[in-house]
């Protein structure tokens, strides 16, 4: 592997190593550019994972603590952990469970088709469809989606045909064990799926696609690739010129370091990254680096979430297999007689005996309480992921009250629920509960919302500068060389799962830098 | 530095025991058969033998798993205990096993359910209840007597062991799923 010298303003700087992070690393290296890559966290390998819930939880997740506020569930389910992501080589794509619906065509022109919704930020994604779905059609063949482009579905497990029963009984058409970036056989150099059901904790077979084990050593094997583990970005400097100039870091030993660049990526997720722009201020961006919109930080998605549990006088052996292999996309269209804008996936979900009562359950206590969590066995799971709405003030701002480690100020996550939220997550609720009692549950357990899982909004793209920190190919505004490569440039989430998004996006980004770069426009 | 000296700087040395759960191992459990005793001890290094029965009481009210061993209980009175890593948090901690009331354990589940509601709103209610969820099911004990599998990679995940092996309901068709990989 290169060691770039940190004077080398040639390299560009990649910083964070996960959906977006990782696949820039490989694209930009394969296309001839050094790439200096950076990485908070420590390499893991399927190897290393555990199958220890506490010790997998400790080796993979973002433990520096944020401080949140606002009406959000997380406020009182979750508020010491208002969010949950990985810091490790792979980023998110290491914990994830590999769901990879694409975006519907409305909900990338959500103002159009949701209208003027009072107390949110919609807006029209600035591209065409067509566009998004070419990137797709790519993204999919790359990390290998089961049901596209000939590849075959995912085997049906016990927890799913419990929730193909019901859901074909209450009437849903489009029942499926989904669309997920999992190999069914071995391929692509890596395993297949042995149904292991600890695909949060780092797939042992790399049957799942992570980029740990795909992006990152395709890069390395270019020769261009100088991957830094333990390296925690602090600041990105920028010239007179408003171009950024180098990544200033805090190095494996705890020594800060400063790395020239041509080229600055940015794929921390939408809350480091925001983070990021914030403690970059300068003199020229008062506000943040890249922040004459005002619009960093704001526009914080996290989708609705819940789950619901469905108990039987039978067995399930829900933790048998893989988590997410289940999916009702009949909710997924905009159908306002519903009594809201905008839809909602019905996932399927399992969890292991440790992390159920914890994460999953209502608060409660005694005996009642005690007999659902004696049902574990009999259990069957829905996740109820759905689109909530933009909010200027649902926002990423730096944190008055909490420092992470290295004394910066943390992430401070606010977000106020949307009465739309509210009603979408009561209609897919209810849902969730025909379901199971359409095959015989003797009780149906709903939970809140917990800590978020999917982070999205907070550098959107748009076409007019004063609207957006990005242009509709995630480069900002007004720093030409710096570019957003996570889930932070979507300007709404509608209601898929991010990751497939965020992959065909940093894939035609890094074929758009390319291009600039030959015509010097970079 | 090594052997026999060292080991006796180990913290566990240097707190004493100030006092001990005891209980049994129900004969049900397939690895009792391996080990030379079935009788157990949980020794605590802030609380007595009445608080440490106190608070495994109010565990088992918080929780009660009727046929869940003892040592599953003793095992959360054993992480509070250990939790308690300052005297004030010592101290704290027996304020709030004494806020249980004289005669907590040997009372009635019902009066039990009482007094915890009505400490419910006390941060020693609150994050005794946390710390249950976190260690209660996280054991062998909790394992076997929930039917929990725990760890797959080893034993080849669940793709032969059962993954599908649920006949309640119908097959799900190949069209919504998928074949088997091999």
């Amino acid at each position: 592997m290169p060691r770039y010298a940190l004077d080398d303003d040639s390299v560009a700087v990649i910083i964070g190593s996960g959906a977006g992070g990782g696949t820039m690393a490989h694209e930009l290296t394969r296309r001839g550019l050094k790439v200096v890559l950076l990485e908070a966290g420590r390499r893991e390998s399927p190897a290393s994972f555990s199958q220890n819930i506490g010790e997998a939880f400790s080796q993979l997740t973002w433990l520096e603590p944020r401080s949140q506020s606002g009406t959000w569930d997380a406020a009182h389910t979750s508020p010491n952990m208002p969010a949950w992501h990985c810091r490790t080589v792979g980023g998110t794509t290491v914990h994830w469970t590999a769901a990879t619906p694409r975006l519907q065509e409305y909900e990338i022109r959500a103002r159009s088709t949701y209208g003027d919704v009072a107390g949110t930020s919609l807006v029209d994604w600035p591209m065409e469809y067509a566009e998004l779905k070419r990137w797709y059609f790519a993204a999919e063949r790359r990390m290998g989606v089961t049901r596209r482009h000939g590849m075959p579905g995912m085997p049906a497990s016990n927890n799913f045909k419990v929730l193909y029963a019901g859901a074909r009984k209450v009437g849903y058409k489009r029942v499926h064990t989904n669309y997920l970036a999992i190999n069914t056989k071995a391929r692509d150099d890596r395993g297949g799926c042995i149904q292991q059901g600890f695909c949060a904790q780092g797939c042992k077979t790399a049957a799942k696609w992570s980029t740990l084990y795909t992006e990152i050593p395709r890069a390395e094997a270019t020769g261009r690739l100088d991957l830094r583990t333990g390296c925690f970005a602090t600041r990105i400097e920028h010239g007179a010129d408003g171009r950024a100039n180098a990544v200033v870091y805090r190095d494996d030993k705890g020594q800060e370091q400063r790395q020239r660049a041509r080229i600055v990526c940015l794929a921390g997720n939408a809350i480091e990254s925001a983070r990021l722009l914030l403690l970059s201020a300068s003199g020229r961006f008062p506000n943040g680096l890249a922040n004459g919109s005002d619009q960093v930080g704001r526009n914080y998605c996290h989708h609705l979430t819940s789950f619901v549990w469905g108990i039987f006088d039978q067995p399930v052996y829900s933790w048998r297999g893989t988590t997410l292999a289940g999916v009702v996309e009949d909710e997924n269209v905009h159908d306002p007689r519903r009594g809201f804008v905008g839809g909602y996936h019905l996932e399927l979900v399992a969890l292991d005996l440790p992390s159920w009562p914890l994460a999953s359950l209502p608060y409660g206590w005694g005996r009642d309480y005690a007999s659902i969590i004696d049902n574990y066995r009999n259990v069957a799971g829905i996740l109820i992921n759905g689109e909530d709405m933009a909010r200027a003030d649902n926002r990423i701002t730096l944190s008055s009250t909490v420092k992470d480690s290295s004394g910066l100020p943390s992430a401070h996550i606010h977000c106020d629920t949307h009465p739309n939220d509210i009603a979408m997550r009561d209609h897919a609720r209810q849902q969730g509960r025909r379901i199971y009692e359409s095959v015989g549950a003797k009780r149906v357990v709903i939970s809140e919302g917990s800590t978020a899982t999917h982070q999205m909004g907070t550098a959107r793209m748009s076409v007019d500068p004063s609207t957006g920190v990005t242009n509709p190919h995630g480069r900002a505004h007004e720093v030409p060389n710096l570019f957003l490569s996570d889930g932070s440039v979507l300007p709404t989430p509608g209601a898929a799962n991010p990751t497939l998004t965020i992959v065909s996006l940093a894939l035609r980004q890094a074929e758009h830098i390319a291009k600039e770069l030959a015509a010097g426009r970079v | 530095m090594s052997g026999p000296q060292s080991r006796l700087d180990r913290r566990e040395f240097v707190k004493s025991v100030t006092g001990v759960l005891t209980g049994v191992l129900v004969a049900s459990m397939p690895f009792v058969s391996l080990l030379p005793s079935r009788a157990w001890a949980v020794d605590l290094s802030g609380l007595n033998d009445a608080e440490g029965a106190a608070l495994a009481a109010m565990i088992k009210t918080l929780a009660p798993h009727d046929g869940l061993d003892d040592a599953a209980y003793a095992m959360v009175v054993g992480a509070i205990d250990r939790g308690a890593a300052t005297p004030a948090a010592v101290a704290d901690l027996k304020a709030g096993i004494a806020s249980l009331g004289d005669g907590f354990a040997l009372a009635s589940e019902a009066t039990r359910v009482e007094r915890l509601k009505a400490i419910e709103s006390t941060a020693f209610f609150q994050g005794t209840r946390v710390t249950t969820l976190l260690v209660l099911y996280n054991n062998p004990f909790a394992f076997a007597h929930f039917g929990y599998e725990g760890e797959a990679f080893s034993k080849g995940g669940y793709l032969a062991r059962g993954f599908n092996d649920l006949r309640w309901l119908p097959e799900v068709p190949l069209a919504a799923s998928g074949p088997m990989p091999f």
